[in-house]
């Protein structure tokens, strides 16, 4: 027989972003251990719509973990209680039955809240628009070995292009930095050369951009590579501090 | 150039450069220090500490000193208040569960408030009675450097009669402690914040770190309690 859970879900309900929020409890039963996370919200809001209430509103689009669209803050932890993972991979087998599951959005100054576990994080594209891309067109694939590239560098860029723009690190962060995020994005077009020509120019102005929109300091605590769903490494953050200094000191 | 230390890296570059320099100065004064413990009276720690007050290039380095912790005493306080408005005012309901993240690198604020606190005894005791108001305890005596008979301040005296005092011997420890927790973080943390750090290098300096930081720190708070204990005459 397939085993269920009964949970009892505190959810952050908001009307909008200037109205004062608060926790709804509610209760979902026979859920299935083979479910994601997001199916049993989708559960969730099933039942209240079929009970005539206002569905919780939460983000979600690709639900394979590739996307960045879904976010939530559960039990403690951005992505909840698994590692490496989105909230969309997230098994509903890590809960025990019987258990309470608070849920929350996103909470920073830099994403605020749309409604319910909704945050505005368009911040992140505003950061890109400063200059996370490649001016001109580069063209098609190139010939393999045409261009040389260190097989580190490669993996280097490779690993840092894995970041899906979730914001799970400024949620982890107590200083609501978006370093993790800037960082792996100026590291996977620094580490490449056709990136690599506009690199000074590009962490300028994403740093720039990412100061300006009220995102905090690092202090390397380490909270946002823990939590982060693709293992975005730290020694990105020290790459664009790299970056960014010898680029300004060229100035 | 000119917007450098505008920006967000720029103010940590300078916390980050302040905290390398001073972490330099920590070892230099625990070397000192360590002079203590040798037992000949305190000949060999005056002779250290004359040296300390008349050598040209410690002359220089002094106002330096003072400008490197008002820095990143000063660049501390506005990186955090800045960190507490970018976090905002919501908190989580469920709390941090986030594993792996150290108490240390988490309260760097609070850890230098009290090593400020410290520093603030520590200059009474020593800095003002050596350089400013003088002290009965300094009274010169004659001490062979190298051979040639030189007259200093017993230095030793006001050290070992400070360390008399158990509360004094009691502060030292805590502090020691707490400077050994914000260097356990500090340490590894302004060689990442000035660009020099990959993967390989986070895990060599990140064991440093941790042998520097308990040996400054405990260095220090053993000195003391050692004075304490079996060096009052």
């Amino acid at each position: 027989m397939e085993k269920t859970l009964n949970l009892t879900l505190k959810v952050w309900k908001q009307n909008g972003p200037r109205e004062k929020g608060r926790f709804e409890t509610y209760k979902v039963s026979n859920i299935s251990v083979d479910s994601s996370f997001l199916e049993m919200m989708d559960i969730l809001n099933e039942q209240l719509i079929n009970e005539g209430k206002e569905p919780v509103a939460f983000d979600h689009d690709c639900r394979e973990g590739i996307c960045g669209m879904c976010s939530l803050y559960i039990n403690g932890r951005p992505h909840g209680p698994d590692d490496d993972v989105t909230t969309c991979q997230l098994h509903m087998r890590k809960f025990k039955d019987g258990e309470t599951i608070i849920i929350e959005p996103w909470r920073s100054a830099g994403f605020p809240v749309i409604k319910d576990l909704i945050v505005d994080r368009t911040a992140f594209d505003k950061i890109i628009a400063a200059g996370g891309y490649v001016s001109v067109n580069t063209g098609g694939v190139p010939d393999a070995n045409a261009l040389p590239i260190p097989k580190p560098d490669a993996d280097e860029a490779m690993d840092a292009a894995s970041c899906i723009g979730c914001g799970a690190c400024v949620a982890a962060c107590k200083n609501g930095s978006a370093m993790l995020f800037v960082s792996a994005k100026v590291s996977q077009l620094a580490l490449l050369p056709q990136g690599r020509v506009e690199a000074a120019r590009r962490a300028k102005n994403m740093v720039a951009r990412m100061d300006e929109l009220g995102f905090g300091n690092c202090t390397n605590t380490g909270a946002c590579e823990v939590e982060c769903p693709k293992g975005i490494s730290l020694s990105n953050i020290s790459r664009l501090n790299r970056e960014f200094l010898t680029a300004k000191i060229k100035d | 150039m000119s917007s450098l230390f505008s920006s967000s890296i720029g103010k940590k570059l300078l916390m980050g450069l302040s905290g390398l320099f001073l972490m330099i100065f920590l070892l230099v004064h625990l070397g000192v220090n360590a002079l203590l413990l040798i037992p000949d009276g305190g000949e060999f720690f005056n002779a250290g500490a004359h040296f300390m007050a008349t050598n040209p290039a410690v002359k220089i380095m002094e106002p330096i000193l003072g400008l490197g912790f008002l820095v990143h005493i000063v660049y501390g306080i506005v990186l955090t208040l800045q960190n507490q408005k970018a976090r905002g005012s919501a908190t989580y309901a469920s709390g941090k569960k986030t594993k792996g993240v150290t108490w240390a690198s988490q309260n760097m604020l609070v850890l230098g408030i009290t090593i400020l606190a410290f520093l603030v005894l520590h200059i009474a005791h020593f800095w003002v009675k050596m350089k400013v108001t003088g002290s009965d305890l300094l009274e010169h005596v004659t001490i062979n450097i190298g051979g040639v008979p030189t007259e200093v301040e017993n230095a030793y005296a006001l050290v070992n009669a400070t360390f008399s005092e158990l509360w004094i011997v009691l502060v030292y420890m805590v502090a020691g402690i707490g400077l050994a927790m914000h260097l356990s973080h500090g340490f590894w943390s302004s060689f990442q914040t000035i660009g020099f750090s990959n993967n390989l290098w986070r895990k060599r300096l990140t064991t440093i770190g941790q042998v520097y930081a308990w040996f400054v720190g405990l260095g220090f708070a053993l000195i003391a309690l050692l004075q304490y204990l079996f060096f009052q005459a």
